[in-house]
């Protein structure tokens, strides 16, 4: 089917257009194949709204005049159009069939499935073309810039043609001296395939940060020599490794019934387990419903407005990553202990844990590059299954499946950092706000598919733009750039008492008057940093502004923050 | 000093909240003013002071195998837990402490103490910095509505309102004396603020003794008076910022509420804001969640929803913008009462005077604004805050909730504030030192009888001396002639982890973007002061006068044709620079140096003088 046989209707005329903090628009609504777009003017050239069909969540209609006849003369209904980056409108559309057929369009096409269809595959703006680079780095590259990697660790193709773990990229790094039939073996003991990996190297002292899914122990704790002896090598004669477990113990035991399992004592002595519980899938998915829930709706005391706030469960999902991911950094930089961090499948929680214990370690990852090149081998690389857990968002009433806002959780730790580090990051709020959004609807392919193997099959790389590159041409927008970043060394180590986490206004309130304070707070810090340039002249052209990295505590002191193993 | 049994202890633990931090032996010292704790490592000297009167409760925890803990809670919202290793020690340091935190008489109190290194012009001076009448004029008065009255100079109307008074013109005295009558503690009604584009005013007083049916035709035509001084609108508002049940069952005591039937025009009007107590004890509630043990995050917003905490600065808010849209959109002139007027009233008039008016969210409009309707018009300071040894259930954090109204509208408004949140903190800090007179007693005529002018000194020239550590450096003097609109959904209200978790550093951001915003602008606001902000130095020249000042500069055997001097005030810019360096001369104590050359002032500032 053509998806132009989903548009009955194609424009309409004289409708309202009603947005948050804008004056109702009338004019022409028109649905393309991928795109809504409304002009209040006769040539066309000029868009008033343009929204990307995938980015609508949910759709609300009310026909008005319901008994009447179909094409009874003034009849109207207004469609509720409520997006995934959580702007809702309205529209007013007279005529009920007109109503009727544009509300099943946008029904239709932004829930479709097929990947070929996706815009993605059909953006090419004059600015770019498709033969560029494709991506910021691959696995050999990191490996290649990352020198301290050389000595034990090593490139394994073992993945190439995705046979071992589907999910997984076509390279991956290992220890050196775990050859490839050892790592096929570790990964048939291992959860879809995802046998242990390298996922950071810390520059201060070498110690790891690794991560797979569970071992299929199963009920009858059965046991796989090689993925021991991977493990073992990983920890290389010093005496000890933390396993962060993401489950709780009782889940993890749990799991063994359904063949999956854990790392036992007996098994792996030089590895001491951690259980730490996070919650998954639905849970968190209801959890952002909720919360996007209450901060839409005017009408709570502030007590009500607490306890929804408390009963959505997203602030103490926040807590628990960081907190993770704080314990996570505590083993690798204060004591010096390798780690690996696995829940069930591997591929959520882990993830989030491993790139955010990296935020904070890695100097490196605080840069817009770096952070975007943290993303790329974190999440897209390391088989995050975007495809299916952003599907929908916070409106949406479609029967979830797999949707599961985990990469959202991780923008919002990530600008808790921000929150508590201001001048560490080089990147903006206004960065995590544009991925927040590319992630659930984009012109770009990078959050296409599940994995390398399904991005590959699509031809992704061949057939769509990468948003990264376009984040980082030469002319990157100032606007997603910090103006007081100061880059430091040290670990940037966020407290997690709950007085210290915040609800990310920026995004849960985004579409409201709030958010435009906010904007005119930022243009004012630029101005005052560009004019402190402008007087510091052109002889001090990197702009070293008066430090205040003192006041950045080393980590021992900050310490008291977290509760010890 | 008689009071200190013990000034010196040793081997005292300061016990953090966090377990797994070792605590360090310390020594503990007990000084007249100040209980200080030393900590001393290899190279590292940390000290803690805490002012006797910052302390609001000292406890004996049960004993323990470690030794004997003290616990010192202060009305800062630090928390100190102290443990000592002979009983004796703490029972001598606790016995101490009783009688020193809570003193018995007013005399007793730090400010009577205190001396900035200021002389008595300088104390006069810095006493009539602040000027409530200053603050009348600037609003227009006196006028064809309203004038400034004396009627009140020997407090004979009322004994806790300022002497003198905004009263419609052409009120007769037997109305404003009848009218008094007929107000609890005769707090008749009076004018806070004039609003100059709408004519529009707002309206101080107490509850009305109304009872079950009395009435009193002077109030009535009080009333009518205040109506009339404004032809923008046919009524006025009557606002009682209680909740309507604590009103009505002051009716059975003989006071209340207006009848609307009696008073020809007013709309009558509930607010809710709950009463002293119930504040009290929901900052109690409040200061638990913030001193538990490492809380789950649904622990804290669970007992933060509990404590009712965010739910009283809300309805204080709420009352504040009805005020304000009353006067700038419907044009209406208001009158807000609570039961006694200087409370609720107090906190919902000076919210909505910042909201409507630029000025007072100026650093020095703060001031005039604190010392008009807080100070003048009789918030009892010395009761609310606790500085003496009086009845514990008149103790109530109104003042506190003021401060945090303004720090919300910071929070939603990043760029309309002159002052940061530190100022907040330090204002609120100084209301309970006592270190300065301003916040000692409870009205202006008790502390004219303290004769407070002439034994303490002034806090105001003392924050405006530091005001490069307020400034907010995003403040937008563009945006000043705006009317704030805050939203006052229950969301943008939140927890202020700077100001009850202040001693709490590990919470607070490990980096600041104001200090960072601050120093990249320092020069900037040094080079560059503007008329205004000149004018607003000049205010300092109360303290540091500016013909002293050139005899000062005289004094130093600088020829009359140096830059400084000669500058005159015909420039500004070069004007406002000469200024600074005045004063900054002036603050060097004893004079430093009379010899040429280079000089190092404080703040990084240095001179040449040739």
């Amino acid at each position: 089917m053509e998806l132009s046989e989903h548009i009955k209707t194609a424009n309409v005329e004289d409708v309202t257009l009603r947005r948050p903090f804008h004056p109702a628009l009338r004019g022409t609504l028109c649905v393309t194949s991928h795109h809504l777009l409304f002009s209040d003017r006769k040539d066309e050239a000029s868009w008033q709204l343009l929204i990307l069909l995938k980015n609508i969540d949910a759709i609300e209609k009310s026909i008005e005049n319901l008994f009447g006849y179909p094409r009874a003369v003034g009849s109207s209904g207004t469609i509720t159009i409520k997006c995934k980056d959580l702007l809702v409108l309205q529209l007013e559309i007279p005529g009920m069939e007109e109503c009727l057929n544009i509300a099943s369009s946008i029904e239709a096409l932004s829930s479709l499935e097929s990947m070929t269809e996706m815009y993605p595959f059909f953006y090419r703006p004059s600015h770019l073309t498709l033969h560029g680079p494709w991506g910021l780095s691959s696995t050999e590259q990191y490996y290649k810039q990352t020198e301290r990697l050389w000595d034990r660790w090593r490139v394994s193709k073992v993945n190439s043609d995705y046979s071992v773990c589907p999910s997984y990229p076509s390279a991956v790094i290992v220890p050196r001296e775990v050859d490839d039939d050892k790592l096929i073996r570790s990964a048939r003991f291992r959860q879809g395939g995802r046998f242990p990996v390298l996922s950071y190297c810390h520059h201060r002292n070498g110690m790891v940060i690794m991560r797979s899914s569970q071992p299929l122990t199963g009920a009858n704790k059965k046991r796989c020599k090689e993925d021991e002896l991977l493990l073992q090598a990983v920890i290389d004669g010093s005496e000890l490794g933390y396993i962060i477990d993401l489950r709780s113990a009782q889940q993890a035991q749990q799991a063994r019934m359904t063949g999956g399992g854990f790392e036992s004592k007996s098994c792996y002595s030089h590895w001491k387990r951690i259980h730490r519980h996070h919650e998954r899938g639905k849970v968190v998915q209801e959890s952002l419903t909720k919360l996007v829930e209450v901060c839409s709706d005017p009408s709570h005391s502030v007590d009500r407005w607490l306890s929804k706030l408390e009963n959505s469960k997203w602030l103490s999902h926040v807590h628990s990553a960081l907190s993770t991911a704080g314990l996570v950094v505590e083993c690798v930089e204060r004591d010096g202990h390798s780690v690996l961090v696995h829940g069930s499948e591997g591929t959520d929680n882990t993830l989030l844990v491993s790139s955010l214990a990296q935020l904070v370690l890695d100097p490196a990852s605080r840069t817009v590059t770096g952070f975007l090149c943290l993303l790329e081998r974190e999440w897209i690389q390391a088989g995050h299954p975007f495809q299916q857990r952003c599907a929908h968002s916070a409106y949406s009433h479609a029967r979830l499946k797999q949707e599961c806002p985990i990469f959202l959780l991780l923008l919002d730790c990530v600008w808790q950092v921000w929150r508590q580090f201001p001048l560490a990051l080089e990147f903006s709020e206004a960065l995590l706000l544009r991925l927040a959004q590319e992630v659930y609807a984009s012109n770009y392919g990078t959050f296409l598919c599940n994995s390398e193997q399904e991005r590959c099959a699509a031809g992704v790389k061949e057939n769509t733009h990468c948003l990264f590159q376009s984040l980082l041409k030469p002319d990157i927008e100032e606007q997603y750039l910090n103006p007081l970043y100061e880059p430091t060394d040290l670990a940037i180590w966020p407290s997690v008492h709950p007085q210290s986490l915040q609800l990310w206004t920026g995004m849960f309130l985004r579409w409201t008057e709030y958010a435009q304070n906010m904007e005119e707070a930022r243009e004012e810090v630029w101005s005052i940093v560009k004019e402190h340039r402008e007087r510091a002249g052109p002889d001090r052209t990197n702009n070293t502004l008066s430090t205040h990295c003192d006041t950045l505590t080393p980590f021992e002191n900050l310490m008291d923050e977290l509760t010890i193993l | 000093m008689e009071h200190i049994i013990t000034p010196k202890v040793e081997y005292v633990k300061l016990l953090n909240r966090y377990p797994e931090k070792k605590s360090v032996l310390g020594t503990l010292y007990l000084t007249a003013t100040h209980l200080i704790y030393v900590e001393q490592t290899n190279n590292t000297r940390k000290e803690t002071w805490v002012l006797h009167h910052h302390i609001m409760s000292v406890e004996k925890l049960p004993l323990t195998a470690s030794g004997c803990p003290l616990l010192i809670r202060c009305k800062t919202f630090q928390l100190l837990h102290l443990l000592f290793q002979r009983e004796r020690d703490c029972q001598d340091v606790y016995q101490s402490l009783l009688r020193l935190f809570q003193p018995v008489k007013e005399e007793e109190l730090y400010a009577f103490l205190y001396n900035p290194h200021q002389n008595e012009e300088d104390r006069r001076q810095g006493w009539e910095f602040i000027n409530v009448a200053n603050d009348f004029s600037r609003m227009g008065l006196s006028n064809d509505y309203w004038e400034i009255s004396h009627l009140n100079k020997n407090y004979e109307i009322c004994s806790t309102y300022p002497s003198i008074l905004g009263l419609p013109k052409n009120v007769s005295v037997a109305t404003v004396t009848g009218s008094a009558k007929f107000r609890s503690r005769g707090r008749l009604p009076v004018l806070s603020y004039f609003h100059k584009d709408t004519k529009a005013a707002i309206c101080r007083c107490s509850q009305p003794l109304s009872g079950l049916t009395s009435r009193c035709v002077e109030d009535e035509q009080m009333l009518q008076a205040i109506s009339q001084a404004n032809s923008n609108c046919p009524f006025i508002y009557v606002v009682d910022t209680r909740p309507k049940l604590n009103a009505m069952a002051n009716r059975a005591a003989g006071k209340g509420y207006e009848n609307e039937d009696n008073y020809s025009n007013i709309r009558f009007q509930f607010q809710g804001i709950e009463n002293i107590h119930v504040m009290r004890n929901s900052l109690q509630k409040l200061l638990e969640v913030c001193s538990m043990k490492s809380p789950s995050m649904s622990d804290y917003l669970t007992g933060l929803e509990n404590s009712g905490w965010l739910r009283h600065i809300k309805s204080v808010m709420d009352a504040g913008v009805f005020l304000a849209k009353a006067v700038c959109e419907e044009r209406a002139s208001v009158l807000v009462h609570c039961s006694d007027g200087w409370d609720r009233t107090a906190q919902v008039c000076s919210l909505s005077c910042i909201l409507l008016d630029p000025y007072y969210r100026t650093i020095k409009g703060l001031m005039v604004l604190i010392e008009k309707e807080w100070i003048s018009f009789g918030h009892k300071f010395s009761h609310r805050c606790g500085h003496l040894d009086t009845d514990p259930k008149e103790v109530s954090p109104v003042f506190t909730q003021f401060l945090e109204c303004v720090w919300q509208l910071s929070e939603q408004f990043p760029c309309v504030f002159e002052f940061n949140e530190r100022y907040l903190i330090e204002i609120h800090n100084q209301v309970y030192a006592c270190q300065y007179g301003n916040f000692i007693g409870n009205c202006q005529k008790e502390r004219l009888e303290m004769r407070l002018h002439e034994k303490t000194f002034s806090l105001w020239p003392h924050l405006l001396k530091n005001q490069h550590l307020y400034r907010n450096p995003l403040y937008r003097r563009s945006l000043e002639c705006t009317v704030l609109r805050p939203s006052t959904l229950p969301l943008h209200f939140k927890f202020w982890c700077g100001m009850y978790n202040y001693y709490d550093r590990g919470m607070h951001p490990k980096q600041s973007v104001l200090d960072q915003l601050l120093s990249l602008t320092q020069k900037q606001v040094e080079g560059e002061r503007t008329m205004t902000e000149l004018q607003r130095v000049r205010g300092v020249v109360g303290v540091v006068d500016f013909v002293r000042v050139e005899r000062y500069l005289t004094d130093m055997t600088l020829s009359p044709s140096h830059p400084f001097t000669a500058a005159g005030c015909c420039r500004w810019k070069r004007a406002s620079q000469t200024l600074r360096f005045q004063i900054t001369l002036l603050e060097l104590n004893p004079p430093s140096s009379k010899s040429r050359g280079i000089h190092f002032l404080p703040n990084g500032i240095s001179i040449t003088l040739s």
